[in-house]
């Protein structure tokens, strides 16, 4: 172990060990009076026009301690599956020790536990889940923690079932709706980190005691006595974050005052969150610019250089790939792996013109060099074809190079959400700090179309899960008519839009109560948009079964009971994702009927619903659960991911797939729409030069607003 | 999903023609329609990135070919009457949409087949619309047919993707059915006018692989070493063989392998040693 105090600047042997004014030199501005970190880097910024020539690559000290982890831990963590687990201590912003990864470990510094990969319970959730990945872990439960959470401590999943109906507890078991955050934390809420690099958690503190006084003379009601309560809840967490940097040696409490505090301030307060929830998607913010402005004045004043600039990237980056939760094997499964989307949001323009695109955006992407490619953090640009050309060239090399950044429409953030916005997870985008999501999973927009043609009985099962009589079944044996379809699929999507809002209102509820976000709502304003994050899957099943009934002859197979659980499809139709407004109709039209039912719901905490057309993984579930379609899609096969055109119904190309996928309206989708692809380097281009263009193009392409 | 765009040689084809309108005539005006070039027979289009020509492309693939090559991959194109009646409104229609496509990623259009030559006043349209709208544009061809391309014609093409597929009349005629002169004919006029030429060769293993028979084609192609851009050596694959059996027709190469990389190495060293770019 190491203090993590060196020999930067602050513990020179100065007589007064006064720091300097951390604000000396930026330009001033309304950020001085009020929280406003936006107002902040907008002043300050300096937008970098150039190319990565002036990049550098790994200091001794940045391969030392990867090599430690690689060698001692990751490698370690591969054979075992679960490096180790604490199943003593509950987790908590201040619960355990410092911890290092090496002697070196001393640029940014900070574990979630004492050890690097140890993962720490978080039973407020729920308990099951705890125990299940305990035992998982080849690890035994400590009985007296468990005792506390089963008889004392109430979770937020005993509070959910407490609560839930009788139809959605039937929805859920048919699996029409799945992957509720019913058992775990919801995630999907991005504390603005930088606050506490710009302010310190004193002023952050004392801001938040301003907020719960300002309302002492409100008469009573649940809404006032929750925000008193909860912004009590959030100061006591900032006092557990000053503890927390005593623990590592830092003064939390003040202003950070160079580039490297800045960071490590910032991934205090980010390790206070993961420390405390293990939310499923655990998202970072929006940093470069940020973080910039302090690197330009160091680099200014001479007192650091790009070699310890790109040290301290690295070293945080590093910290973000070690982040663990502990997790079940069903939830690896369901995410392929063990994902927690520290999702790290850059470039765009600002809404003054000027690109966001700093030296750090080039040093963020440049870890991916130094340390070789990783899926953590998810570094996610927003790419609008006017960004300098040097940084979309970059963006482009390092892509070919380590297929890990993910791009999103900047123009379409932006006009919607303003230029200080981050994407949580894969693509919801948020205010930052100014802004939180309640996450809703998604449900099952393709089985809801086999319920609607069996009058809500369950194709797999038989079961009747809806109200019988409710949606008549088709009757007869002749071909589908179309028209006949879509009405009985709008009646059935009522029913399970209704049922599936009405889980998600109970989920967010209890969560706010037993499971509360307190650390990363401490960095929000305290008064908050909040968006009600409602997603689809199978949207390509959905568009080609009714472009087939539509454009071809789709007869029903039905079993003994009179279930259909099979059709037979004749003819040509019109496929999702060829660029074909006949079939990209039906799927804009879908998209758009889901959100206008949506819309007809009152939300908890009048929360603005939104919807995703979004799945990466947890495809092969949706189609493990599902009969067969009209289109040809197979019982119990996986779902194409997102907004994907079904698995080779894509016959014109990846560019022509994605014009489709832009023909869903956005405005019906605002929590984001998902397209993955994969190309191989060798299909962009005979030469490195030729590719990297070629991926501009096709970016470029992908992203181009239509005018029409 | 996985959407692997091909190269060199990995191509679906039988895209179909999907989206694009279909006309529907009485014969009579069908054949004016034809001599006029406002109707053709097609095969299937489709936005390809790096496979026919730069940046990322309109590719429409014409329904017939006069070539009966043993290794083609897409037998389907070899008849005319297999395609689908599109107009060149329709064409014009497309390219429009896809306009900022082509500006982002420095492509265009390229038409292919089949045989594009087959079709030439309908190709013709095309290419004018294109350069009315200051796309790039490109044909994909063996030059059998160069000769129906009238030096207007030419005018309206920005590169031509030019199959050589073997170096002599009597290899050339075992693997094609049909002449090389003609082709050589065409790359004369090319060079001559300076029209720019990525080269295409496929290894066809026993076939075209000999370093004689690579020799006499890379002569060829050096006499238009000024306006060779590149070449572009391609492996053979064996993806076809589904189509030539779903046509119930006679597949010369059932089961033979790609060629080994050494022997493809070879020969795109045989086309460096006359100062060619190759890939």
């Amino acid at each position: 172990m190491t203090s993590a105090t060196t020999d930067r600047p602050l513990t020179e042997p100065v007589a007064e060990p006064t720091p300097r004014d951390p604000w000396e030199g930026f330009v001033p501005g309304p950020w001085q009076e009020q929280i406003d970190v936006r107002d902040f880097i907008q002043r300050n910024y300096e937008p970098y026009e150039g190319d990565a020539a002036f990049l550098a690559g790994p200091t001794e000290k940045t391969l030392a301690v990867w090599d430690t982890l690689q060698n001692t831990y990751l490698a370690e963590e591969r054979r075992r599956r679960v490096y180790d687990v604490d199943t003593h201590t509950p987790a908590d912003v201040d619960a355990f020790d410092a911890g290092y990864i090496s002697d070196q470990d001393d640029v940014i510094v900070g574990l979630q536990t004492d050890t690097p990969l140890k993962r720490a319970m978080m039973p407020n959730g729920g308990w099951r889940m705890v125990e299940t990945a305990i035992t998982e872990a080849g690890k035994e439960i400590d009985e007296d923690v468990k005792k506390v959470f089963t008889r004392y401590r109430k979770t937020h999943n005993d509070a959910v079932f407490d609560i839930y109906t009788p139809r959605i507890r039937a929805a859920r078991s048919s699996h029409i709706v799945t992957g509720l955050p019913d058992a775990y934390g919801r995630g999907r809420i991005i504390g603005d980190y930088r606050r506490l690099a710009l302010y310190g958690a004193d002023t952050l503190i004392a801001d938040k005691k301003v907020a719960k006084d300002a309302v002492v003379d409100q008469p009573f009601s649940e809404h006032w006595a929750r925000y008193r309560e909860e912004h009590s809840e959030q100061i006591k967490a900032l006092q557990k974050l000053i503890r927390l940097g005593d623990s590592y040696g830092l003064d939390l409490r003040r202003p950070a005052a160079t580039a490297q505090e800045a960071v490590q301030w910032t991934y205090m307060a980010y390790l206070a969150s993961v420390k405390s929830q293990d939310g499923a998607a655990m998202s970072i913010g929006r940093l470069s610019g940020f973080l910039d402005v302090y690197f330009q004045r160091d680099l200014a004043a001479g007192t650091i250089t790009e070699t310890e600039a790109q040290e301290i990237i690295d070293a945080l980056v590093i910290k973000l790939r070690i982040v663990r939760f502990l997790r079940t094997i069903d939830y690896d499964q369901i995410f392929s792996g063990d994902p927690y989307w520290a999702t790290w949001s850059d470039a765009g323009f600002g809404t003054d013109g000027r690109p966001q695109v700093t030296k750090t955006s080039f040093r963020l992407l440049q870890t991916l060099r130094n340390l070789g490619p990783a899926p953590e953090p998810n570094i996610t640009i927003f790419w609008d074809p006017a960004l300098p050309a040097g940084y979309k060239e970059f963006c482009s090399a390092v892509s070919i190079e380590t297929s890990s950044i993910q791009y999103e429409s900047d123009e379409q953030i932006r006009d919607r959400w303003g230029d200080d916005a981050a994407i949580a997870c894969c693509v919801s985008p948020m205010r930052v700090g100014k802004q939180m999501q309640f996450f809703g999973a998604r449900v099952n927009a393709a089985k809801s179309l086999l319920y609607a043609m069996n009058g809500g009985r369950d194709e797999v099962s038989g079961k009747q899960i809806t109200p019988e009589g409710m949606v008549t079944p088709v009757a007869g044996d002749g071909p589908l008519d179309f028209e006949e379809v879509w009405q009985k699929y709008e009646e059935m999507l009522d029913w399970v839009v209704g049922t599936y809002v009405e889980a998600l209102n109970i989920i967010h509820y209890s969560h706010d109560k037993y499971a509360y976000e307190a650390v990363e709502m401490a960095l929000h304003d305290s008064d908050i948009v909040r968006t009600m994050g409602c997603g689809i899957a199978g949207l390509s099943i959905v568009a080609d079964s009714l472009a087939a009934i539509r454009y071809a002859t789709v007869t029903p197979v039905r079993d003994e009971t009179g279930l259909i659980v099979d059709y037979v499809t004749e003819g040509d139709f019109p496929r999702y994702g060829n660029d074909d407004d006949r079939a990209d109709d039906i799927a804009a039209t879908i998209v758009h009927t889901v959100m206008s039912k949506i819309n007809e719901i009152p939300m908890y905490r009048d929360a603005i619903p939104t919807q995703s057309v979004l799945t990466i993984t947890s495809n092969v579930v949706y189609g493990k659960a599902t009969g067969s379609f009209p289109s040809g899609h197979r019982a119990g096969t996986p779902f194409a991911p997102g907004a994907n055109p079904e698995n080779g119904a894509d016959s014109h190309g990846m560019v022509a797939s994605m014009l489709s996928v832009g023909k869903l309206d956005y405005q019906d989708a605002l929590d984001g729409i998902s397209l993955t692809n994969t190309i191989t380097p060798q299909g962009l281009g005979r030469t490195k030069d030729e590719q990297v263009t070629n991926l501009v193009g096709i970016l470029d392409s992908g992203f181009i607003i239509d005018e029409d | 999903m996985t959407t692997t765009l091909g190269v060199p040689s990995v191509r679906r084809s039988g895209a179909g023609t999907e989206g694009m309108a279909q006309a529907a005539l009485e014969r009579s005006e069908r054949l004016q329609a034809i001599r006029a070039g406002t109707l053709a027979s097609v095969h299937s289009w489709e936005l390809v990135t790096a496979v026919d020509g730069p940046g990322t492309r309109l590719t429409v693939f014409f329904a017939g070919c006069p070539l009966r090559c043993v290794y083609c991959h897409n037998p389907d194109t070899m008849e005319m009457r297999r395609g689908q009646d599109v107009e060149l409104a329709e064409i014009v229609r497309r390219m429009r949409r896809y306009r900022r496509v082509f500006t982002a990623s420095g492509g265009g259009i390229t038409l292919s087949g089949g045989e594009v030559l087959m079709q030439p006043a309908f190709a013709r349209n095309v290419l004018r619309e294109a350069k009315a709208m200051g796309i790039h544009t490109a044909i994909d061809t063996s030059g059998f047919l160069g000769a129906v391309a009238t030096d207007d014609f030419l005018g309206d093409v920005d590169l031509v993707l030019l199959d050589v597929k073997s170096g002599t009349e009597e290899t050339y005629q075992a693997l094609t059915g049909r002449h090389l002169q003609p082709t050589i004919d065409f790359g004369d006029r090319l060079a001559a006018g300076g029209t720019a030429i990525w080269v295409r060769f496929v290894v066809v293993p026993g076939w075209t692989d000999s370093e004689e028979n690579v020799e006499h084609v890379a002569d060829i192609v050096a006499r238009w070493s000024d306006v060779v851009e590149r070449v572009e050596v391609l492996p053979f694959h064996n993806m076809g063989q589904d189509k030539w059996d779903s046509l119930g027709m006679e597949y010369k190469l059932r089961d033979a392998q790609p060629p080994s990389t050494e022997v493809v190495e070879r020969i795109r060293g045989q086309f460096r040693a006359r100062g060619l770019t190759v890939h």
